[in-house]
């Protein structure tokens, strides 16, 4: 009966020991992420006004603004989108419901996890060689923006993969047995129940893409652009254009990096606001991305 | 009319019976193609079915013929082929890879092999439909779940609601969905679920419906439900229904097919086989000596 007990208070206090050691690791985590994050913001806040937002870069630390920084984030990130959302479904969707199981399959499915954890920079030197040298697309939008896409582009297939495999096989069933083709089966069904899936996969993608640096560096993107991209629309025939896709650009962390390299302390502020608004763009799109998910696992229970 | 038929005539004498191997099938009347017995129009035959998983042969030079506006019963223990004979008719194994079938199942009148290589799997499922084990509606609206086979079929506007309201009805859940079509079908209980789902296959005048084990999700009065509406089903469509419930298949049934590990053991009026089966085996199962 003692051994009993003393065996038993031995497990309690290693169930404790644990216990206390995983909260103050945890708390070790948040606490380092905290730290960084009110820095930045005890930092950054003072610089953000609308002076900030909407003026060009500049010489003098106290009038510099993101305005080309943010609108080139903007248009690169929708080149992003427009590329790898629909590469990456269908490719999902191709090789979740469409392929042969067989080996040439599962390499490419394998190599594609592989491919998700390739360091971005290597994605920038594919890109330098293929779409600046070989496409001649120059330091453009339109290159960085298909280089994020590749980049992001794993992340979306595997989302659309699993999205697609969380749907039973009875539902897939179901359509087939009613005459319905794989193509409208896929369509009515299939794609409708994986998008809260899908859609968190994408975000997921974007506000990965958001804070690359490195492969956009390699590319040869500008760290200073004092000018935005031409407008997609004009007032007069076509009224449509396209010139937006070929301009120089810079992004927020670009901008952000050109700051803190430089030696004055007033341009290490804008920097930390920069930061700032950066850190606040990708975690909205995370909180959407919970929400999404949220939203569609209360609507479909499988 | 199909009274008229004296057991005598179908059913060998067992004296024969008894003398036979083990395992072999029982001939009998029902089991020859030639001829359908009085009063009964053949809708599908099955003619010497091999059907293989990967290497794995799962159903034995299987013959039986199923009879229009007709509930055949497909019994037999766990494993013995029921679900699987029952998928070959819509060719839903044709999803699946390292599948392979033999032999013939013809679909009357039209006289086409449903499990040719050369017959359009979509054709047979739009002529065939199929209630599952477990309630599958699709996770959209109550009427959404309906329309889906007739907008398939490129039914549209008020044709659709009509036949909507149709299939709804015959699948004896109108009343209780007509306020709130609009509503998703995951709020609907179990056997609504799965009333539901008889709807949808309905919905689109299939020639042939196939069950597999409708009610083994289900409590005992959803079942009840189902199995009423099973028999008022017969007048508008041939029923074919795997169960491993015998007094479910004796409730329903005109005739039963008995499946043993792959083989048909037996196939008779379901009266007949319930009171005197020809075969031991038969016997041994339905007292419940095994399964
Ligand atoms: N997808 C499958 N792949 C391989 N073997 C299967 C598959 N489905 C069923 N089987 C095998 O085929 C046999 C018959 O199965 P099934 O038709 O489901 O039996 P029942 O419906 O009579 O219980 C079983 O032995 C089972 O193991
Ligand atoms: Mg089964």
């Amino acid at each position: 009966m003692r051994e009993m007990d003393s065996y038993i208070a031995r497990s309690l206090w290693q169930d404790r020991m644990f216990a206390c050691l995983g909260v103050l690791c945890t708390v070790f985590g948040l606490a380092a992420l905290c730290a960084l994050l009110v820095k930045l913001a005890l930092d950054g806040a003072s610089r953000i006004d609308w002076q900030f937002f909407f003026s060009y870069p500049s010489r003098h630390a106290s009038r510099a603004g993101i305005l080309s920084a943010w609108v080139g984030t903007l248009v690169v990130m929708s080149v992003t989108f427009c590329t790898a959302i629909p590469l990456g479904i269908a490719a999902g969707i191709y090789l979740e419901e469409y392929a042969r199981k067989n080996w040439l399959t599962h390499i490419i499915e394998v190599n594609i996890a592989n491919l998700a954890g390739v360091p971005s920079i290597i994605f920038g030197l594919m890109a330098l060689g293929l779409l600046v040298y070989l496409l001649h697309l120059g330091q453009s939008v339109l290159a960085a923006g298909l280089t994020l896409g590749f980049l992001v582009l794993p992340i979306v297939i595997v989302a659309t993969r699993e999205a697609l495999r969380a749907i039973p096989t009875e539902i897939r069933e179901a359509s087939y047995a009613l005459g319905a083709s794989k193509w409208q089966t896929v369509w009515h069904h299939l794609l409708p129940y994986a998008s809260g899936g899908i859609a968190t996969g994408v975000i997921i993608a974007m506000s990965r893409a958001i804070g690359e640096t490195a492969p956009l560096i390699t590319i040869g993107a500008l760290t200073f652009i004092a000018f935005l991209p031409p407008s997609p629309v004009s007032p007069s025939p076509p009224f449509l254009s396209l010139d937006w896709l070929h301009s120089a650009f810079t992004v927020l962390p670009i901008q952000m990096f050109n700051w803190v390299s430089r030696p004055q302390q007033e341009f290490h502020l804008n920097a930390a606001a920069t930061g700032l608004v950066l850190i606040v763009f990708t975690l909205s799109l995370n909180a959407l991305a919970i929400i999404i998910r949220y939203r569609m696992r209360r609507r479909i229970k499988w | 009319m199909a009274d008229k038929l004296s057991r005598a005539t179908l059913v060998k004498p067992s004296s024969r019976m008894a003398a036979k191997a083990h395992l072999e099938p029982v001939e009998n009347l029902f089991m020859n193609p030639e001829a359908a017995p009085a009063g009964h129009v053949c809708k599908a035959s099955v003619r010497n079915l091999n059907f293989f998983y990967g290497n794995n042969q799962v159903l034995k030079s299987v013959s039986l013929d199923f009879y229009q506006n007709r509930v055949t019963a497909l019994i037999g223990p766990s494993g013995c082929g029921k679900t699987t004979l029952l998928r070959c008719f819509n060719r839903m194994h044709d999803l699946y890879p390292h599948t392979r079938y033999e032999g013939e199942i013809i679909l009357y009148p039209d006289g086409i092999n449903i499990i040719h290589p050369d017959t359009n799997p979509l054709e047979m499922r739009l002529r065939i439909g199929m209630v599952f084990q477990k309630p599958n509606p699709f996770p959209k609206s109550i009427f959404e779940n309906v329309a889906f086979g007739l907008r398939l079929r490129g039914v549209r506007g008020s044709l659709l609601q009509d036949k909507v309201e149709a299939a709804l009805n015959a699948a004896a859940l109108w009343e209780e969905t007509k306020d709130r079509l609009r509503e998703s079908a995951y709020k609907l209980s179990g056997g609504q679920q799965q009333r539901l789902c008889i709807a949808r296959a309905l919905a689109a005048d299939p020639e042939i419906l196939l069950f597999d084990e409708p009610t083994s999700a289900l409590d005992p009065v959803a079942t009840a439900r189902i199995e009423e509406l099973i028999i008022s089903l017969k007048s508008r469509v041939t029923i074919i229904i795997v169960t491993h419930n015998m007094q479910q298949a004796g409730r329903l049934s005109d005739f039963t097919g008995f499946l043993y590990l792959g083989e048909l053991i037996e196939f008779d009026r379901t009266a007949t086989m319930f009171t005197t089966p020809a075969h031991p085996m038969t016997q041994d199962y339905l007292t419940g000596r095994f399964g």
